[in-house]
């Protein structure tokens, strides 16, 4: 499946460029350098790429497809050594998200995180009520819009309805 | 997708996401810092992960039973963060050699974590009595998950500091994720506490049956004790407290009475020493490895 060489030697920057168009399994629409995950692309002297990937969840099912997804692409690139590797501090929250993957979440019809909370050094605060999330309907940018589940079709999200058009949507919850 | 995961296997054919896949720890300098003795971090992990793992196998056992769907989808989250975290910690367990008997019937292409999950006896497993009693109906269940969240969100919250650099940053991630699943089921405590007389007193009963369980979660072992010296581990005592006032603090509100706190026994789950239902588990959780090492799935 290792195919096509490019013409001009490849180097960290191509390799960089590469690693940043592979996309989300489960939100297509981003790209991992949008979402955050994609915390690094170095090239080690002997021409191994070494890429530093993150993962969101402590059990995102997607970190493996990420992984095998980004050798694929570099490999057909033309970068035969590709090391993959995972860093787990700072921890990833979705304040990692980039402004243009939170564009890019509301054109596909998934409403963007607001700010993660703040995590102290000392206990976390116990939340009895009910979740203060707001989010604006992607679909017609009404700010009025109810909670329907916290949870929805993977950990990250959570299922959302809107007052005004009625259309039910999906929120990537601040963490 | 598909085609990619194959091209990672080496185009075995198989795209399975099972043993020999995905090595959660893989690129993590696993370095073990002056001072820490490897055996030590390696049960201590041992001591967290099982925890994690015994709990995310006891709440997938309400998929397909959940009282409904939107909180079937909620179990399925929580369990499925508890296994990324046992993952993790499994995988720091085995990066020091702590692998305990399971190489004896895992062969050597069998990941660590892998190893560890599938291939341990029953009285190599380091999780406390708390997680490894049976969910009961969905009121004790819940009182149950909020219970030990609280506890793993004290330990963990105190956890990010270790001076196992490693363990700090599965710890600094795992907060986030027991912040949520400890008030997702405070909110369920809430509301069937202080519901129908019929929930309050399911609520109640659920809150009697798990307290007791609480004896077998305070007490350090020998190795908690030396690694908490070394500014490694926590003290399960020292969050005792917190938890305390935590779950007073729900139970009240939810106008169900405290319990009383049962006096701590010896370690018994944290040394090996487990009833008939962790079997049971790990005969679910185990008998495809075990009849079939070579699987992946």
């Amino acid at each position: 499946m290792v195919s096509a060489v490019p013409l001009e030697p490849a180097t960290t920057t191509d390799a960089r460029a590469i690693a940043e168009t592979v996309t989300d399994p489960e939100l297509p629409m981003l790209t991992l350098a949008d979402l955050g995950v994609l915390r690094d692309v170095r090239t080690e002297d002997d021409g191994t790429v070494v890429v530093d990937i993150t993962p969101t969840y402590s059990g995102c099912p997607a970190m493996g497809v990420m992984r095998a997804d980004l050798l694929h692409a570099l490999h057909r690139a033309g970068f035969p050594r590709v090391d993959v590797r995972t860093v787990l501090s700072p921890a990833w929250s979705t304040d990692w998200i980039s402004e243009e993957g939170r564009r890019k979440l509301a054109a596909g019809g998934i409403a963007p995180p607001g700010r993660a909370p703040v995590r102290p050094a000392g206990p976390v605060p116990l939340q009895l009520g009910p979740t203060r999330r707001t989010a604006t309907c992607p679909q017609c940018g009404s700010p009025d819009t109810e909670e329907l589940s916290e949870f929805s079709a993977t950990a990250c999200k959570a299922l959302r309805r809107c007052r005004s058009c009625r259309e039910p949507f999906e929120h990537v919850k601040e963490i | 997708m598909y085609e990619a995961l194959d091209h990672a296997h080496g185009g075995e054919g198989h795209w399975a996401f099972g043993t020999g896949f995905d090595e959660p720890l893989a690129g993590v300098d696993t370095t073990v810092p002056d001072g820490i003795d490897p055996a030590d971090l390696g049960e201590y992990c041992l001591v967290l992960g099982d925890d994690a793992l015994v709990l995310a196998q006891r709440l997938t056992q309400w998929i397909t039973a959940a009282p409904e769907l939107e909180e079937e989808v909620a179990i399925a989250n929580v369990a499925l963060d508890l296994l990324g975290q046992a993952r993790l910690l499994l995988a720091r367990a085995g990066s020091v050699g702590v692998l305990g008997r399971s190489r004896d019937r895992a062969t050597e292409s069998i990941p660590d974590e892998d190893a560890l999950a599938y291939f341990r006896d029953l009285d190599e497993f380091r999780n406390s009595g708390l997680v490894e009693a049976p969910n009961g109906d969905f009121a004790r269940t819940m009182v149950r998950l909020l219970v030990a969240a609280t506890v793993r969100l004290a330990v963990f919250t105190r956890l990010r500091g270790s001076r196992d650099p490693v363990l700090a940053a599965i710890a600094a991630k795992g907060v986030n994720e027991l912040a949520y699943h400890r008030d997702h089921a405070a909110r369920w405590v809430l509301r069937l506490g202080d519901g129908t007389a019929e929930s309050h007193r399911r609520a109640q009963a659920a809150a009697d049956t798990v307290w007791p369980l609480l004896a077998d979660v305070f007490t350090a072992t020998d190795v908690e004790r030396r690694l908490t010296e070394a500014g490694v581990a926590v003290d399960p005592a020292d969050v005792r407290e917190e938890v305390s006032s935590v779950l007073t603090q729900v139970l009240d509100q939810a106008t169900l009475r405290v319990p009383a706190w049962p006096a701590d026994t010896a370690p018994r789950g944290r040394v090996g020493e487990h009833g008939p239902e962790l079997a049971e588990l790990l005969g679910t959780l185990q008998g495809l490895a075990r009849q079939h090492p070579a699987a992946t799935w």
